[in-house]
């Protein structure tokens, strides 16, 4: 006996599928990213100390104290802060004249597929 | 119901659930964070001084480029505007990578090389990691040339000529755009390497510490390189779509590719 499926049934299979799949992959990606920040012993170290420092360390050199140190209590967390709200500010304001002005009109303007 | 009211109701989902992962992401993987550049005293003082001669001229070069450009064509400058703050805010973003286990950030440099060239991008790039070893404790005053080249040098010239090679191969603006933020961050770490087992290596022989360092890498900036890849390609591609009277203006396409 021959199993035949109709093009249409295998469309309507495959948009169903598809969705389930990539939510499926997503839940999988929460899940991992979950368990690796909870068991992780070193947790979320940047690669300045698990790879930078760890080798300058083992070659006899460390980082010094910086010229202006603001790694103190939270005022690092507050510069950044800062340093966020104006540069996000910047790229915001500029974005939105880049991108949500209209574009004037070119000279010999055609369509294009490509991109 | 209108089409419109149903679009509405799915883009409001797709808002909400941007923002649910977004929450997860503050909740579950930010911690304490670190990102990379050289910090202050990693590299002996002649190898510090190598590198700021290194990264001079290229400064110089992009103030005079910067300067030029800027005379014949003020509307300039709001780009340049944008593409420093995208490059401070990028570079200074520790991204926690669940692969890994440890945070890294991105560049920026290989955007802002396709959209404002790549020497303006190292004086952009300059200006970034400046702010940041002054007032974040972000990389260092010696090491800031060593900073400029591996970022702004490398990243900025890598990130232009990827894109510049596939789009003459009529290569799509978002496979181009993609690798070029991949190859551009790729190419800042791959130069971090070659700096650091320079500048530490003593008496020791160069090759195999670079590789030690290399491989130390990959872990962490595989995965995010391709993230960067991904935000280079979608800019790009929303310029494309959006302004591409601006990228024509800014060579990066010709007027005839516009759409």
């Amino acid at each position: 006996m021959k199993f035949r499926v109709r093009s249409s049934e295998f469309r309507e299979l495959k948009s169903k599928s598809i969705p389930l799949l990539v939510r499926f992959l997503i839940a999988i990606v929460l899940l991992l990213g979950f368990l690796s920040f909870a068991f992780s012993t070193d947790k979320w170290s940047g690669v300045d100390e698990t790879v930078v420092e760890k080798f300058a360390k083992e070659h006899g050199r460390e980082a010094r104290e910086p010229l202006i140190n603001t790694d103190q209590g939270d005022l690092l967390i507050f510069l950044f802060l800062i340093a966020g709200a104006v540069g996000g500010f910047a790229a915001g304001y500029y974005w939105r004249m880049l991108v949500a002005e209209k574009a004037p009109k070119m000279k010999g303007q055609k369509q294009n597929s490509r991109g | 119901m209108q089409p419109n009211s149903i679009f509405k109701i799915q883009h409001s989902k797709r808002l909400l659930l941007t923002l649910l992962l977004a929450v997860y992401c503050l909740l579950f993987t930010a911690s304490n964070v670190h990102a990379m550049h050289l910090s202050e005293g990693i590299l002996p003082l002649g190898w510090a001084a190598f590198w700021s001669v290194i990264a001079a001229p290229f400064v110089a070069w992009g103030l005079w480029q910067m300067k030029k450009i800027a005379a014949v064509d003020i509307s300039f400058k709001p780009l340049v505007g944008l593409m420093a703050a995208v490059v401070f805010i990028i570079s200074c973003m520790p991204i926690p990578v669940p692969s890994a286990g440890t945070c890294s950030h991105p560049c920026g440099t290989g955007i802002s090389g396709i959209l404002v060239g790549p020497v303006i991008s190292i004086l952009i790039t300059a200006a970034a990691l400046l702010m940041q070893a002054l007032f974040l404790a972000h990389g260092g005053l010696s090491t800031w040339g060593a900073d400029i080249v591996s970022m702004g040098v490398m990243g900025s010239f890598t990130g232009f000529l990827t894109f510049k090679a596939l789009r003459s191969m009529k290569t799509s603006m978002a496979v181009a755009g993609f690798m070029a933020g991949l190859f551009a961050d790729w190419a800042t770490y791959f130069t971090t390497s070659v700096e650091l087992a320079s500048g530490i290596r003593g008496d020791l022989p160069f090759m195999p510490l670079f590789w030690k360092i290399l491989i130390a890498f990959i872990p962490t900036q595989l995965p995010l390189g391709l993230l960067e890849g991904a935000m280079t390609a979608g800019m790009v591609t929303l310029l494309y779509k959006k302004r591409p009277d601006l990228l024509v203006k800014m060579r990066v396409i010709r007027p005839e590719e516009a759409l």
